[in-house]
This record gives structure tokens, C-alpha cells and sequence, in this order.
């Protein structure tokens, strides 16, 4: 996979017709029923929709977590379709960052430590402590996930994420078990994130307010997309009403 | 440290208990197979050094009478590298206070120096004074199963003659590790002893004034041995050659070699047999642990960990445990092989010993556990990967329990919830309910073998000692006598039945198969001493051939309607050629056993017996034995009970007495399973279990959500460990079994219960153990991370 950093303006994502089908005959689930969807390299895109509409599938498939039924999806010209498990996974390991709904923390290793876990495999990885300072945790960074709160286990996770650095970041809900202050502080990570990186990031939500912060919003219904808008003004991160 | 190394630190402690009990479980297989190979590995060798450091000769001759030149031409044949000629002749031992006389052989030593061949080895005392007729050396196992010590006088009657001697050492010789009095088959201390003398002093109690009796004779490394008996025993034969024989075939040497081949068998028979449950457990559990870990194996893969990082960290995991079990086992093994060489020195009465290990047995062990290990961990992670990471990391989908729903509205209305969801899960993982059934049947399984064994080693000696020999005493005579002895006996008050036998020593062969026994002549219809078939019924004794043993036509490899060939080794030694007519049950050793008149009319020496089997009125027990100690012609006695004490002593110091320890490790095996399978269960439902007691659930009531569940599992467990046991128990019959006696897999209802009571046992104590952690779980803890 091609190493160089996407530059503003150029395609991160080009998605042309993808399905999702969980199971078959008549208990089959149609979570994705044909996609299509550009997503240019460097934005800060919003996916709203309400639950079990598909997000996560998405989401799921363009991070290399799943596979699509039919249908393509290329990331920087190559088909991710087509790629092989190790090639996934070679994918995964340089480009895409993860922000979990549930948090997913290794629960026998420390904050610390599971930041840690991801920059040891990444290129070039941010310190652990600066990526745990980034989310406002350098006084946590001993503690397991069991003696965090669920809003700081949601921060360790994002610290985990942005500590290697990702080409894209892919968070779903990232703020929805938290309260209006601690979201806020989230959000404002992944912004920096976007902004300072230069990151891709998809932020998959049911919050409609997060909208005001993207700079392209995607509206998503029943396995299909209703409609794109693209925001002339953005909204800072302190200024979403909640 | 890598972090993925850390995890495996903090996981291999959270689950330390568990990682304890699988190590344990594997760790006894190892240790049971490193400890039963470096036992018989050192045994042997042992045995090797104890033979060659004190010369025993590879090729005994008995002969009549030869005189002491025929040494140099024995010693001249090629191959021969040193020959010894000597005196030996059978003695009875008067021991004050002891009712019945005991058998001896008295055996020569050179005046000057050490013999060429057969030395023995001084255990106290001095060495013989060739000046002084009356000394002699006394078998330590003999003198000490009756007090005596150097500086106590022994009085022994030699050819008739009645002297007294004087003990000046105890010796021990490779020669006699097991005494056994003639006649008898399991060794006895107390009731065999073996005098050393001077050559002079010996020759001039039994003539042999300038000849010997015996001669020895070792040979180059083992090919022409063949060629230098035909050798010997065309120079002997003037003299009355009564058949060069080599060591393999001596009798001291057979039983050691017996016993130590009966271990052997044992060790490459039950251990892995024991290492294989083991393993199998290895494989279920590993397999469970890993399945518990998918949703992190899927998140280190979304990270973008590959197959072969992910691999890697589980395989050290598993290796930790496996390993480390493995290696635990190794050295527990060596100290416990250890500790039992000590207890087997004494037994086969080795003056020292050559401690050796077997290293094929650790590379077996270890090899073993780690591939099972392997396997159990390979097979759930090829599932995993398999899986696309966002399914990995989505918690399995709660299993469909719908279908359980509709088997029985009504059930439901006679159950409470806690049962229902018992009975739930076991309908709907039936795969790992197999598991679990599967791996306590083997638990199961194992202590059903055990006692089987346990029992089978009794049937032996009952079947033995009350079913199939039914006498109080056997009488053996000087020399085969004419019937009037018989009728001697039946005078004797205090006898109420006596059954003749004629007990002739012989090698028995078929083609290249030699065995050295005796042929047992039994009347027609016997009813003190029997041979019995299958059914314990007894067979009768007919004219026209003879009847083996199984276990001797196992040597033979001979079956009824082929033809043995007797080769006599008493009178005029013919060479018989008689037909197999009949297989025996025998359990103890490997008789042979024709009529009596046909076995006196091949010898061409008709009406004669050698000895006899009586019953005894209890009263006159004692005035019995006094008048059988003074009847000239009653070379021996033996009691039947003695004989039992014997052969049960025989099987609880021997290799036989293997079968307590193995039992003690089944009983580990199987408790280990129950408890890992206990544990198991709990980590598989940890979180499931605390959800429960939040919502309001008792202590009591989620305990029982668990253990119910354990106590099914067990309770199906049961009757497939009864018939797995019922075929293992074969197996493991086989590996105890050896030429000196068979063992039979017993089956009572009893020790079915034994086996069940021992495993529900360990069901209620890991169920005990296992509770205690549900009390104390950590609610909180417990919901909020998933594990
Ligand atoms: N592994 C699965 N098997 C079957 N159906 C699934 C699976 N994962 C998701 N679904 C279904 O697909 C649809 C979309 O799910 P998802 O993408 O998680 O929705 P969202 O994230 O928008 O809430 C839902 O109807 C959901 O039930
Ligand atoms: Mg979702």
C-alpha cells in the first residue's frame, strides 16, 4: 500500500454500490443496500442516521473490519474489496485508526499500556503519554480500564486511535455514553486530530447537533444515503449545542 | 516488554488457578511417564553393572559329577573367555523355633582368592577361612528374615549328615536377588537360604573330592552362545551333563528380569495411557480458554495485529502453561523416580545403584503436551481468523434459546428460573457441554481403570489361593518316590485328603521358543491342585497330551493340536514329544500340567511321585507339620498361606505395587478435570453470573445456575467414563500383567461405584471451590470489562 500522506482536495475514499446482507433466505438482514459515496482525503465527514440503519456496516467495511457483500470500495486508488486478509490487515496497521462504541480497552492492560498496544505495530506512532495528554488522561495513564470511567475508558480509546498517527480515523459514536461536557472535550480531540494530522475522520453518530462541526454531513436511512450536505460554516466543537 | 507481553503476565495471573490445574493434570502425565522410564532405565542399569562387577557367568552346567580337569577343556571351547568349576548341593536349615525345615543351597567358594565367576558381595562380616571347615557365609535376605548374624552358629544337614556352622558374613550375589524355594513360584526370604563354603569343605560333605557339580562359563559378546552350549554340554555329557543352560534362562535372573520387564511394560503401557487423557484434557481446556478470548483476538486484529503476531502471543500462553506443567512434571518425575529406586533397590536387594533418566521420555512429554496445547489453542484461533474482525470483536450472539422455549411450556410451569436456565444451556451448546462430558468421562474413565486393577490383582491372588489351589500344604520329597509315600501320608492323623504330584523339571520347546519350567503330573480328577478353564470349572486331566497355561502358550506360541517338545532335565533326561490338548486360566506363573500315569509312563518310571498336596484338619495342625519335619524322605514344606503371603507381598513391593501410586495420580487426573471443567464454565459465564446478581438474584441462586450445570455434566459423564473405563481397563490389565502373573480387569458393581463416588467427590469439592468464588466475585468488576 502506498505510504504517502493524502493531500487536501484528493479522494481518501470512492465507494460505488455496496451491499451488506447478514444471512440468507428470508432471515436475511440488508444492512447496506447500495452505497455510493466519495469521501475527499483530510475532511471531517459526519455519518447521522438513526440505529441500525447500516452505520456501523460501513463504517465496518471501509475500515477494513468487514467485508461487503457486493459492490467497491477504493481507498487512495486501491480496491479494498479485493484485498487479501494479510493485505487488510497490512491496511489497518498503517492507515485506519479506530474509536470503538464500546471501548474495546484490553482490560488486563493499563491506559497506558493499551496505547501502547497499537503504537508498537504503527510506523510512526506518537508517544503513549502525549497521545494520553492529547485527551486530557496524563493523570491516568496507570489505571485499567476497570477503574476508569466510562467516559475516560471512551478517551483512553480515542488516545489509542490517534496515537499511531492514522491516514483516516474511524469513530462510531464515539460520544454516546458521554455527557454534553466530556463529548465536547471528545469532539474537540478528533478535531484536532483532523486539523493537526491532516486525518480523515468519520464520526458516526445519532447526535444530529455534531453535524455543525463536519465539513460534510451524511444523511443515512435504512442501508442507503439520503442525502450529503456539505457545510459552509463550521461550528466549533465548544459551540455545539448538545 | 511489549505490551501484548504484559497482557500474557497479567492473564497468566488472573487465570493462575486455572492455569495451575491444567498445568497439574498434564504435569502428572509427564511426571508418571519420566518417572516409570528412568525407573526401569536405571533398574536395568543397575542391573547390567551389579552382573558384570561381580562376574556372573553367562552359562550354567549342571552336571553329576565331573572331574576338575574337564575346567580347562570348558575354558578351551572358542568363545569361552572364563570358566569356574564348583560345588553346589541342596541343604535343610534347623532353625530353633521355626516348626518345618527350611530349604537351602549350599554353594562353593574357591580356598584361595576370589572365584573366577559368581562373587559375592560381603554385606558384613569377613570373608571364609579356608582353613576352617565350619564357616560359612549366609544370604543376607535369609539372615535377616531370621535374625541370624555373623558370630551365630547354623546348624544344616548337608547329604544326610546333620552339622553345625558358624556364621562369619552375610554376603549378597546377583546370582540369588530372588530365592525361591523349588517348586514354589514367588520368592521368599524366609523359607529359601543359600550357604557359601569352602570348595574343600563343601566337596567332602557331598564327594566331590577333586570334581565339581556345576560349571560356569562366560562367553564374548553373545553370538556363539548357542555353539558353546552344544559345546559344553557334549563334554559334560560322560559325566552326567544335566544341561547347559545360559542366564536368560537361571532362575534369580528370569524373575528380576521379569519384574523389570513387567515395569517396562507398564511404563510404555499405562503412562501414556495417563498422558493421553491428560492431554486430551490440555486440548479442551485451551481450546475453551482461547474461545473466551475472541473478542480481543478480534481487536488486536482490527488493530491490525497479524495472524502471526495474534498467534504467537496465544501460543506463549499456552506454551506457559503447558511448559511450565511439563517441566514441573520432569522434575517431580525424576525426584519421584528417585524415591522409588530407593524402595526397588531394597526389593531386588541391589548393593548400590547407577541412577540414569531416559531422555526420550522428557522430549516425549513435553512434545506431547505442547502439540496438544498446540492443537487445542490452533483449532479455536484458525475459527477465529476465519471470523472478519468486526464479527470477532461483536460479542457472540446470544445463543438462539427459542427453540428451547417451545420444547415444553409445561416443564417450564414445574421449573423455577435458575433450573430453566440450566437446562437451557445445556440443550443449546450441546458442543461444549460434549466437551465437558467428554473430558470428565475420561476422568471417569481413568478411576474405573484403576480399580478394575485394583480389584483384578485380588481376583488374582483369590482365584489363585482359594479357587484353584485348595490345599493347606504341599509336600515335596527328596526324590520321586513310590506311592507307598502317598499312603504314608493318608496315615498321618490329622490328614484328611492327599493328592499326589509329580513335579519334573524340563525345557519346553516349540521351534526356536524355549521355556525352562517344570511339567505338573495331576491325577485324573484333581481336586486339591487344579488346572481350571475359563469358567473355573476344573479340566480334567487326559491321557493324551498336555495342557498349558495361557500364558505359557503365549510364550510358546503354541496352540492345542500342535506338539510341544519335553525336554526332561531329571533321570535319564528323553526327549519327549508330547501334543498340546488344552489351554489352562492360569493367573500365577506358567504351568504346564499332564496325567500322572502318562507322565510317569513317557519317563518309563512308573508309580512314582514327588510330591503331594494335603488337607490338613486345622486342630492338628502343629503335630501335623512336627511329623512331616521328621519324616526323612520330605525335602519340603510349604503352607499355602505362606505362599499367599509371599506372592501378595510379591505384588504390593514388586511392579505390582505400581498400582498404588497410579491410582493416586488417576485420582489427581480426574480431580483436576472436574475442577478445570468447573472453572471453565465459571470464566465462561463470569459476567453472565454477575448480571444475574444484580438484578437480584442470591448467592444461592447463581451457584446454582453454575453448578447445577457441573452436576448434569457429571452426572451424563458418569455412565460414558463407565464405558470407556470398561475398555481402558484392558489396556491397562495388560501393562501389569507379566509371565510371573496375569492380572484381569475386574468389573463389580462396586468398583463402578468406587470410580463414581471418586468423581462426584471431585465434582463437589471444585463445585465448593468454585463457589467460593462466585460469593466473593466483584459485581462491578465483573460488568464493566468484558473478559
Ligand atoms: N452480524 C450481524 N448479523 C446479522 N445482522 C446484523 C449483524 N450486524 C448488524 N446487523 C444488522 O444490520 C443492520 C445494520 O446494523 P448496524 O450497521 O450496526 O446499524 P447502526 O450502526 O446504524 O446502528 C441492523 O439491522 C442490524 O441488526
Ligand atoms: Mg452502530
Amino acid at each position: 500500500m502506498a505510504a504517502e500522506s493524502p493531500q487536501k482536495g484528493a479522494t481518501a475514499y470512492r465507494i460505488s454500490g455496496l451491499t451488506k446482507v447478514y444471512g440468507e433466505g428470508p432471515a436475511a438482514v440488508h444492512a447496506l443496500r447500495g452505497v455510493d459515496l466519495d469521501i475527499p482525503a483530510g475532511e471531517l465527514v459526519v455519518l447521522l442516521g438513526p440505529s441500525g440503519s447500516g452505520k456501523s456496516t460501513l463504517l465496518n467495511i471501509i475500515g477494513g473490519l468487514d467485508r461487503a457483500s457486493d459492490g467497491q470500495a477504493l481507498f487512495q486508488d486501491q480496491e479494498l474489496t479485493a484485498l487479501s486478509d494479510g493485505q487488510l490487515t497490512r491496511y489497518r496497521r498503517d492507515h485506519v485508526g479506530f474509536v470503538f462504541q464500546f471501548y474495546n480497552l484490553m482490560p488486563s492492560l493499563t491506559a497506558h499500556e493499551n496505547v501502547e498496544l497499537v503504537t508498537e505495530i504503527a510506523r510512526d506512532p506518537m508517544d503513549p503519554d502525549d497521545a494520553l495528554a492529547l485527551v486530557g488522561l496524563h493523570a491516568r495513564t496507570d489505571h485499567f480500564p476497570a477503574q476508569l470511567s466510562g467516559g475516560e475508558q471512551q478517551r483512553v480509546a480515542i488516545a489509542r486511535a490517534v496515537a499511531k498517527q492514522p491516514t483516516v480515523l474511524f469513530c462510531d459514536e464515539p460520544t454516546g455514553a458521554l455527557d454534553s461536557t466530556t463529548g465536547r472535550a471528545v469532539l474537540k480531540v478528533l478535531k484536532d486530530v483532523n486539523e493537526r494530522l491532516g486525518a480523515t475522520v468519520l464520526i458516526v453518530t445519532h447526535a444530529a447537533a455534531t453535524a455543525a462541526m463536519a465539513d460534510r454531513v451524511i444523511h443515512f436511512a435504512d442501508g442507503a444515503i439520503r442525502e450529503v450536505i456539505v457545510n459552509a460554516t463550521k461550528l466549533a466543537p465548544e459551540d455545539i449545542e448538545w | 516488554m511489549s505490551p501484548l507481553d504484559r497482557k500474557l503476565l497479567r492473564d497468566l495471573w488472573r487465570i493462575k488457578g486455572q492455569a495451575i490445574a491444567i498445568g497439574a493434570v498434564i504435569g502428572v502425565g509427564v511426571l508418571m511417564l519420566v518417572m516409570m522410564t528412568g525407573l526401569v532405565t536405571s533398574l536395568d542399569e543397575t542391573r547390567r553393572a551389579y552382573y558384570e562387577r561381580y562376574r556372573l557367568a553367562d552359562i550354567f552346567a549342571p552336571v553329576t559329577r565331573a572331574p576338575d580337569r574337564l575346567i580347562a577343556d570348558l575354558a578351551a571351547i572358542p568363545g569361552v573367555s572364563a570358566a569356574e568349576g564348583r560345588v553346589t548341593g541342596s541343604a535343610l536349615i534347623d532353625l530353633p523355633g521355626v516348626d518345618l525345615p527350611l530349604r537351602a543351597q549350599a554353594v562353593s567358594l574357591p580356598d584361595f582368592g576370589e572365584p573366577r565367576l559368581n562373587d559375592v558381595y560381603l554385606s558384613a562380616g569377613r570373608r571364609l577361612d579356608s582353613d576352617r571347615s565350619d564357616e560359612i557365609l549366609l544370604l543376607e535376605g535369609f539372615a535377616k528374615a531370621h535374625g541370624l548374624q555373623p558370630g551365630d552358629a547354623l546348624s544344616a544337614t548337608m547329604n544326610g549328615a546333620r552339622r553345625t556352622f558358624r556364621i562369619v558374613g552375610l554376603a549378597q550375589s546377583p546370582e540369588f536377588l530372588y530365592t525361591t524355594a523349588p517348586g514354589e513360584l514367588a520368592p521368599d526370604d524366609s523359607r529359601f537360604g543359600v550357604i557359601w563354603m569352602s570348595r574343600t569343605a563343601l566337596a567332602a560333605a557331598y564327594d566331590m573330592e577333586g570334581a565339581f557339580n556345576q560349571a560356569l562359563l562366560s562367553v564374548g559378546r553373545g553370538d556363539e552362545r548357542a555353539a558353546v552350549l552344544d559345546a559344553v554340554d557334549r563334554i559334560l555329557d560322560p559325566h552326567g551333563g544335566l544341561g547347559a543352560y545360559g542366564l536368560e534362562n537361571h532362575e534369580s535372573n528370569r524373575f528380576v528380569s521379569e519384574e523389570i520387564s513387567g515395569l517396562r511394560a507398564m511404563s510404555s503401557g499405562v503412562p501414556p495411557i495417563f498422558l493421553g487423557v491428560a492431554a486430551f484434557l490440555l486440548y479442551i481446556v485451551v481450546s475453551r480458554m482461547v474461545q473466551a478470548e475472541r473478542e480481543q483476538i478480534g481487536l488486536m486484529k482490527a488493530f491490525g495485529y497479524t495472524n502471526v503476531e495474534v498467534g504467537a502471543h496465544y501460543f506463549k500462553l499456552i506454551l506457559a502453561i503447558a511448559a511450565g506443567g511439563a517441566l514441573a512434571g520432569c522434575l517431580a518425575g525424576i525426584a519421584a523416580g528417585r524415591a522409588l529406586i530407593g524402595v526397588y533397590l531394597e526389593y531386588f536387594k541391589f548393593p548400590f545403584l547407577v541412577f540414569q533418566l531416559d531422555p526420550q521420555a522428557f522430549v516425549i512429554g513435553f512434545g506431547v503436551s505442547v502439540l496438544a496445547a498446540s492443537a487445542g489453542g490452533l483449532v479455536v484461533l484458525r475459527g477465529v481468523f476465519a471470523l472478519t474482525p468486526a464479527t470477532a470483536m461483536r460479542p457472540p450472539a446470544p445463543p438462539d434459546y427459542s427453540r428451547a422455549g417451545r420444547i415444553g411450556r409445561s416443564l417450564n410451569r414445574l421449573l423455577d428460573q435458575p433450573s430453566r436456565m440450566v437446562l437451557r444451556r445445556l440443550t443449546r451448546q450441546p458442543g461444549r457441554m460434549a466437551g465437558a462430558v467428554i473430558g470428565i468421562a475420561a476422568g471417569m474413565a481413568l478411576s474405573v481403570g484403576m480399580i478394575s486393577i485394583l480389584s483384578g490383582f485380588d481376583r488374582t491372588l483369590a482365584l489363585t489361593f482359594s479357587v484353584i489351589d485348595r490345599s493347606d500344604v504341599t509336600v515335596t520329597f527328596t526324590e520321586a518316590l513310590s506311592e507307598n509315600a502317598i499312603l504314608e501320608l493318608q496315615r498321618m492323623p490329622g490328614v484328611i485328603e492327599v493328592e499326589p504330584v509329580r513335579i519334573v523339571p524340563a525345557v519346553l520347546r516349540n521351534g526356536l521358543k524355549t521355556y525352562r519350567g517344570v511339567i505338573n503330573g495331576l491325577v485324573t480328577e484333581p481336586r486339591l491342585n487344579r488346572a481350571v478353564d475359563q469358567d473355573v470349572a476344573t479340566i480334567p486331566m487326559r491321557q493324551e497330551g498336555v495342557i498349558l497355561a495361557t500364558a505359557l502358550a503365549d510364550i510358546l506360541d503354541i496352540a492345542p493340536g500342535e506338539t510341544l517338545t519335553v525336554e526332561v532335565r531329571e533321570g535319564r533326561q528323553p526327549v519327549l514329544d508330547i501334543p498340546v490338548i488344552g489351554i489352562a486360566e492360569t493367573l500365577l506363573g506358567s504351568p504346564a500340567y499332564m496325567e500322572l500315569g502318562a507322565l510317569n509312563r513317557a519317563l518309563r518310571e512308573p508309580n512314582r511321585v514327588s510330591g503331594a498336596y494335603l488337607r490338613v484338619d486345622g486342630a492338628q495342625r502343629e503335630s501335623v507339620y512336627r511329623q512331616l519335619k521328621d519324616m526323612p524322605t520330605v525335602a519340603g514344606v510349604s503352607l499355602k498361606a505362606d505362599a499367599r503371603d509371599a506372592f501378595q507381598k510379591l505384588m504390593d513391593t514388586g511392579a505390582g505395587a505400581m498400582r498404588y501410586i497410579m491410582a493416586a495420580i488417576a485420582a489427581i487426573i480426574t480431580f483436576g478435570i472436574v475442577y478445570n471443567a468447573a472453572r471453565i464454565a465459571y470464566a465462561e459465564r463470569a459476567r453472565d453470573l454477575a448480571s444475574l446478581r444484580v438484578i437480584g438474584f442470591t448467592k444461592g441462586e447463581v451457584a446454582f445456575v453454575l453448578l447445577g450445570e457441573l452436576a448434569a455434566v457429571t452426572l451424563v459423564a458418569l455412565p460414558v467414563g463407565a464405558l470407556l473405563g470398561y475398555y481402558l481397563s484392558f489396556g491397562i490389565a495388560a501393562g501389569f500383567s507379566s509371565d510371573l502373573y496375569q492380572i484381569p480387569a475386574v468389573f463389580t458393581p462396586e468398583s463402578y461405584g468406587a470410580a463414581a463416588l471418586a468423581v462426584i467427590a471431585a465434582a463437589v469439592a471444585s463445585g465448593w471451590l468454585v463457589k467460593r468464588d462466585i460469593d466473593r466475585a466483584d459485581l462491578i468488576a465483573a460488568l464493566k470489562t468484558r473478559e
